[in-house]
């Protein structure tokens, strides 16, 4: 990818991620950071990772940004009073910034790929093919796709995902189910005591 | 990347949104005048055509009407652009926009037709061939809800308010449904390419009409019982992504004016307009490319119109090109014809289809084909 590219697409990403936190009208920010999401996508994307970048867009920017958005103008949420700086908030706040940063710093320094510039180390399927075949792991429909030269990042995340981590993946998938069990559940409580003061909102459910 | 793909992307792009989108649009508006007048036993516009009474002819040429669309294009954007004082000025005119553009930019991974031949070149049809092609349409066409929505609020009115919020609630409703549905047509392909998608068709019978190829197995007959249901449950599904009729809640007029484009009004009503009728044509395409083969000719690969024809005679692609608008018109009819007999649905009435059957049903249709595919070789 040109990196006239990335940068756009960087700025775009923390452009919109500063606005989120700089704007006062709820629906400014909720729209900021959908925007945010999109730079990221587009990140995603020009890194070969299709599949992660759509998924950015289809789960975050268009379901759970557009259910944000549904309860801040549902519960006609208005802009946010300009309070005065509040000093143990903003130096707790940088605190953790910095610790954060550092961790990421550290965690990534120990990896060995973040040491390799991108354009030194370019995708090579058929290269992979070679190390699948080497490792025994046959499936008709990706070996036809990297011996073709594409990427089949769909197919590898799923092969990844149902056989090596499948396991991992019915547990998320219980926890998921007692989720929105729990969501209705508590959503659906009937109040016994008293007629309501003011009609319920739907609890959100992310996704 | 060489500039021959460079300059033919940029061509592809031109020609397919302003030749052939736009184009298509505007003669929809047209159609659905026509099409409605003729179920309801009427005429229909039939008088706009060269005005030569205007050039100091004795008479116009009628022309049946076809040049309608252009009338009433001048005529939106010679109105004039009225902005209400009370609506929240940036969004009110974000909002059409948001509309519009991500219903084009989901013709991207429409494969058009299968190759033409040009200058020694092989030109595919489609300007973006992803791998990822259904979810790249079902990612950037949930964006096209922000522009309801958002129309909705920055209103600032009631009626609009209620159709942008029926409408969040609708689209994140039938999203479930049309992805859940679309599973089975993957599992069978084992393949996210749209391009790919069509030339199995091309080579196997299109998956709901296997009569040629590998489609004559007992496999692929038995899978017709769930492809059937994940037709129709996808189908509907679109017609609810496109508020169409008799899913049109979010503008429903008999209860919310006109929903919420109630207080747009010239060329950034028409962007409205435009979005939902691309959006229409997307789906269609869409539909066509997954169930009824795209491009393909029936019993193409046998009578030597398939495929591998298209890589060496240029008018075998022109006739793949055809064919799909073809099927994408003919899918299109079938949306009006809907829209002009059934009546509109109550909205908790919609919100229950949503949930209640078609999530269910979808999701055992996903088991059935497993099922199916396991059990059958």
């Amino acid at each position: 990818m040109p990196s006239v590219l990335f940068y756009l697409f960087s700025a775009i990403m923390l452009g919109f991620g500063i606005l989120v936190v700089a704007l006062r009208n709820p629906v400014s920010s909720a729209l900021s950071l959908a925007a945010s999401f999109l730079g990221l996508a587009a990140l995603f994307v020009s890194l070969g990772a299709f599949f992660i970048g759509v998924i950015q867009v289809l789960v975050y920017a268009g379901a759970v940004m557009v259910l944000f958005l549904f309860i801040i103008m549902l519960l006609d949420i208005q802009a946010e009073q300009r309070r005065k700086l509040n000093l143990p908030a903003v130096i707790g706040g940088s605190l953790l910034v910095l610790v954060f940063a550092l961790q990421l710093a550290t965690v990534l320094g120990d990896f060995p790929a973040g040491h390799r510039i991108l354009n030194a180390a370019p995708l090579s399927p058929t290269a992979a093919l070679e190390a699948r075949r080497a490792a025994g792991t046959v499936h008709a429909s990706i070996d036809q796709d990297l011996a073709a030269g594409k990427l089949p990042d769909v197919k590898l995340i799923g092969e990844t995902l149902f056989s090596q981590y499948n396991f991992h993946l019915q547990i998320i998938g219980v926890l998921l189910l007692v989720a929105t069990v729990g969501v209705i559940v508590i959503s659906r409580r009937e109040d016994k005591t008293a007629a309501p003061a003011e009609p319920s909102s739907p609890a959100p459910t992310p996704p | 990347m060489d500039w021959f793909f460079i300059i033919s992307s940029g061509v592809k792009i031109a020609v397919i949104t302003f030749g052939i989108i736009l184009p298509l649009v505007a003669l929809s508006s047209l159609a659905e005048r026509k099409v409605s007048a003729f179920i309801q036993d009427r005429i229909g516009p039939n008088r706009v055509g060269i005005p030569m009474t205007l050039l100091g002819g004795k008479k116009d040429i009628a022309f049946f009407g076809l040049v309608q669309p252009l009338a009433d294009g001048l005529k939106f954007i010679l109105k004039e652009d009225f902005t209400p004082k009370h609506v929240r000025k940036f969004y009110f005119w974000l909002a059409p926009a948001l509309v519009l553009v991500p219903a084009l930019l989901t013709v991207g991974v429409i494969p058009f037709g299968s190759t033409l031949k040009l200058l020694g070149h092989h030109v595919p049809l489609v300007i973006a061939d992803l791998n990822i092609g259904p979810l790249f349409v079902f990612a950037i066409s949930s964006l096209g809800v922000y522009g309801i929505v958002l129309a909705g609020w920055a209103s600032n009115s009631k009626y609009p308010f209620l159709g942008g919020v029926r409408s969040s609630s609708q689209m994140i409703s039938y999203e479930i449904a049309l992805g859940l549905s679309v599973i089975p047509v993957l599992m069978i392909f084992q393949e996210l390419n749209l391009g790919a998608i069509v030339r199995f068709q091309d080579k196997n019978g299109w998956l709901l009409l296997p009569l040629w190829g590998d489609g004559l197995s007992l496999q692929r007959w038995l899978l017709l019982v769930p492809l059937a249901i994940s037709f129709v449950v996808f189908t509907v599904s679109i017609f609810a992504e496109t508020n169409r009729m008799p899913f049109d809640l979010p503008e429903c007029e008999t209860e919310l004016v006109a929903g919420y484009h109630t207080e747009y009004s010239s060329m950034k009503f028409a962007l409205f307009f435009l979005g939902e009728y691309a959006a229409m044509i997307v789906g269609s395409g869409l539909i066509v490319t997954l169930f009824l083969g795209g491009w393909s000719i029936p019993f193409g690969d046998k009578i030597g119109l398939g495929f591998e024809a298209a890589q060496n005679t240029w008018w075998v692609g022109l006739l793949h090109l055809g064919c799909f608008l073809t099927k994408v018109v003919a899918f299109i009819f079938f949306f009006m014809w809907v829209r002009w007999t059934l009546p509109r649905f109550r909205f908790d009435q919609l919100m229950r289809l949503g949930w209640v059957f078609f999530f269910e049903i979808a999701l055992f249709n996903v088991f059935l084909t497993a099922l199916i595919l396991m059990l059958v070789k």
